[in-house]
């Protein structure tokens, strides 16, 4: 082999070699730099979609602005708050949602925590049967509430007759989303239909994270079972169950999928949540000032609970 | 002493009230099920049968909900109907034995197939980002980590309703209105804040020995996030994309209000539906049950991490 080659081949490795040691410098960005690439999109993201018209419509709460009208926002400030908080309507409104959150709620809480428990017991095929009992939880609000106006028919529905037959009443004689009376009840019988699972899948989570050695004690010290029961099983399932009662609480507070579409509010407006009130303001009667004031103060509530949901959740972590 | 007399572990709950707990927790499954059952049979059901007083639950079941679902009918006569050359198809024989003629196919398909561009859009873009995202607060020092987190979470609980009106106005200039990018954007913007969560959870479990060795061995950082985090995290990611799809399949309020034909998906279309005289509750629930199907699936298949994807992450198994 003569020298030159050697050279050539050498030459030729050498500036190689600098351009993969350039290209590492280039290609191994720096920790920092990764990490505000791998964050920026998100947030410019969630800046655009959520924080700009959120902004906006702050602004927006403060002007008597239709958006069906080409007139321009006119200044007007806090009237539009004025006017939501000293409304008798807006009050019902909101006394028919809080109604509807604390049934809801109680419901599910009942029900869920004795589903937890009772599964707890872990007889033979359990998980199959809580797959089963998640199912509601995860189908769309807006067709739940749909095909629930068919189950609830007085004549035609399913629902009056399972009533009908176990409370020994005629199926006919009364009707579930036509009365006054009833239609309340309607919105919160199939929430709780579809959100109880959510709790119960929430609470047994909770009631395996207590270790046994603890009932063993109790067992020792011959606690009895309902002493073990308030003194054990339900402190230790207490960060749960309040984790699922908040994340419910904002969820049906914010409601507007299923009652739209089973009630939409009616009759008169026994159903009406605020969340359909506002779709109202906004989007029939085009009064974007009023409705944006009203968005406002359901999201500075819901903000709130937000804040509160998440110290809960920190302190579930912690366990 | 016996075995039988031995204390029974507490842990271990007597026959009895295991069987107890049997029957109460079943009976409460068939019963919460029921309504989905009668949806399924609804769909199977003739006209009349569905609307039957008093309600029937024998019936004798055929597919015409499915036939007027995904057709445009219109009532002939019946002598012009014997007129015309037989039916070519098995559909148009069911239409045909009521009276009625095939004009041409429904909107049905248009609906679904928006539902399944922006489901999937949307849950591409959303897991993408959320992932990178997720990496980097998993990772990385970032200045108020807490406090960013939590600004992606409260994005979530923002109520549709109190930002729709911002959103039309704004999507009407950019004219976004009513297209389906519009909708990819809207649903990735509220799933990100789920994916991030969730995917922040599923990363942390990853050691990071793993990556640590890789980038002794020579790996820059995104080689090392690719060929040894991302492998790692392949359940999580897939368990996170099954919960993004699963609520843009189901959204609602934002279609709603900021679609008008072009982007409108299944959810704001089903309830339209509608025969002659009123909803078509057989057609409504065929379409309804084509549309919960692949949910029930996905339920199945993803309940081990269910309980993780409604906490946001915070609770685990």
């Amino acid at each position: 082999m003569s020298g030159t080659e050697k050279i050539q081949a050498l030459a030729g490795r050498v500036p190689d070699q600098a351009v993969s040691d350039r290209q590492k410098r280039f290609v191994g960005l720096s920790d920092r730099f990764i990490a505000w690439l791998f964050i920026a999109p998100t947030m410019f993201l969630l800046l655009a979609i959520n924080i700009f018209p959120l902004i906006w419509a702050i602004r927006l709460s403060f002007t008597g602005f239709m958006a069906n009208l080409p007139n321009p926002a006119r200044f007007i400030g806090i009237d539009n708050y004025v006017d939501i908080l000293t409304d008798e309507d807006i009050w019902q409104h909101f006394q028919v949602t809080a109604h509807f959150v604390l049934w809801t709620i109680a419901l599910q809480v009942l029900i869920g925590f004795g589903l937890a428990l009772l599964i707890n017991q872990k007889f033979r095929g359990h998980s199959f049967w809580t797959t089963l009992i998640l199912l509601p939880m995860m189908l769309s609000p807006a067709v739940v509430g749909n095909f629930w106006t068919l189950l609830f028919q007085p004549q035609i529905g399913p629902f009056n007759y399972f009533i009908g037959f176990f409370a020994q009443v005629a199926p006919s004689s009364f009707t579930m989303i036509g009365s006054v009376d009833l239609a309340p009840w309607t919105i919160v019988i199939v929430n709780t239909w579809m959100w109880t699972p959510y709790v119960m899948l929430i609470c047994l989570a909770g009631l395996r994270s207590i270790p046994d050695y603890i009932y063993e004690a109790a067992e020792v010290d011959r606690a009895s079972a309902w002493r073990q029961f308030w003194t054990i099983t339900l402190p230790m399932v207490l960060p749960f169950l309040m984790l699922s009662v908040l994340f419910q609480a904002i969820q049906s507070f914010e409601m507007f999928d299923m009652v739209n579409l089973l009630t939409s509010g009616g009759p008169g407006s026994t159903t009406e949540l605020v969340s359909i009130t506002l779709k109202r303001a906004a989007f029939e009667k085009w009064e974007t000032g009023y409705a944006s004031a009203l968005a406002v103060i359901l999201f500075v509530t819901i903000f709130g609970a937000a804040n509160i949901y998440v110290k809960v959740l920190n302190k579930v972590k912690q366990q | 002493m016996s075995e039988a007399l031995a204390p029974r572990p507490f842990s271990e709950p007597s026959p009895l009230a295991r069987w107890l707990a049997a029957m109460v927790v079943v009976t409460y499954a068939v019963v919460s099920l029921l309504p989905l059952a009668w949806i399924g049979a609804t769909a199977f059901k003739s006209q009349s049968d569905a609307i039957a007083y008093p309600p029937k639950v024998f019936f004798t079941p055929t597919l015409e909900g499915f036939v007027d679902l995904f057709t445009v009918q219109t009532r002939q006569p019946h002598d012009f109907i014997a007129k015309l050359p037989p039916p070519s198809s098995w559909y148009e024989k069911i239409a045909r034995d009521r009276d009625m003629v095939i004009a041409g196919p429904s909107r049905v398909v248009e609906r679904f197939l928006n539902s399944l561009i922006i489901g999937f859009g949307s849950t591409i873009l959303a897991t993408f980002l959320g992932t990178l995202t997720a990496y980097a607060f998993s990772r990385f020092k970032v200045p108020f980590a807490d406090d960013l987190m939590f600004f992606i979470l409260s994005t979530r609980m923002m109520p549709p309703i109190a930002v729709a009106v911002p959103i039309y106005m704004m999507y009407r200039y950019l004219g976004l209105y009513d297209t389906r990018i519009g909708m990819i954007l809207l649903y990735t913007a509220v799933n990100v804040s789920l994916a991030v969560w969730l995917l922040k959870g599923f990363i942390d479990e990853i050691p990071r020995e793993y990556e640590e060795a890789a980038l002794i061995d020579g790996y820059t950082r995104l080689q090392a996030f690719r060929k040894v985090v991302l492998p790692q995290a392949v359940t999580g990611i897939a368990a996170t994309a099954i919960f993004c799809l699963i609520f843009s399949w189901n959204e609602y309020a934002f279609d709603l209000l900021l679609s008008n034909g072009q982007a409108q998906t299944m959810p704001p279309f089903i309830p339209f539906i509608i025969g002659e005289g009123g909803q078509n509750w057989p057609a409504v629930a065929a379409g309804t049950t084509l549309f919960l199907v692949p949910i029930v699936i996905f339920t199945i298949a993803l309940r081990k991490h269910l309980l993780r994807g409604i906490t946001f992450g915070a609770v685990r198994k």
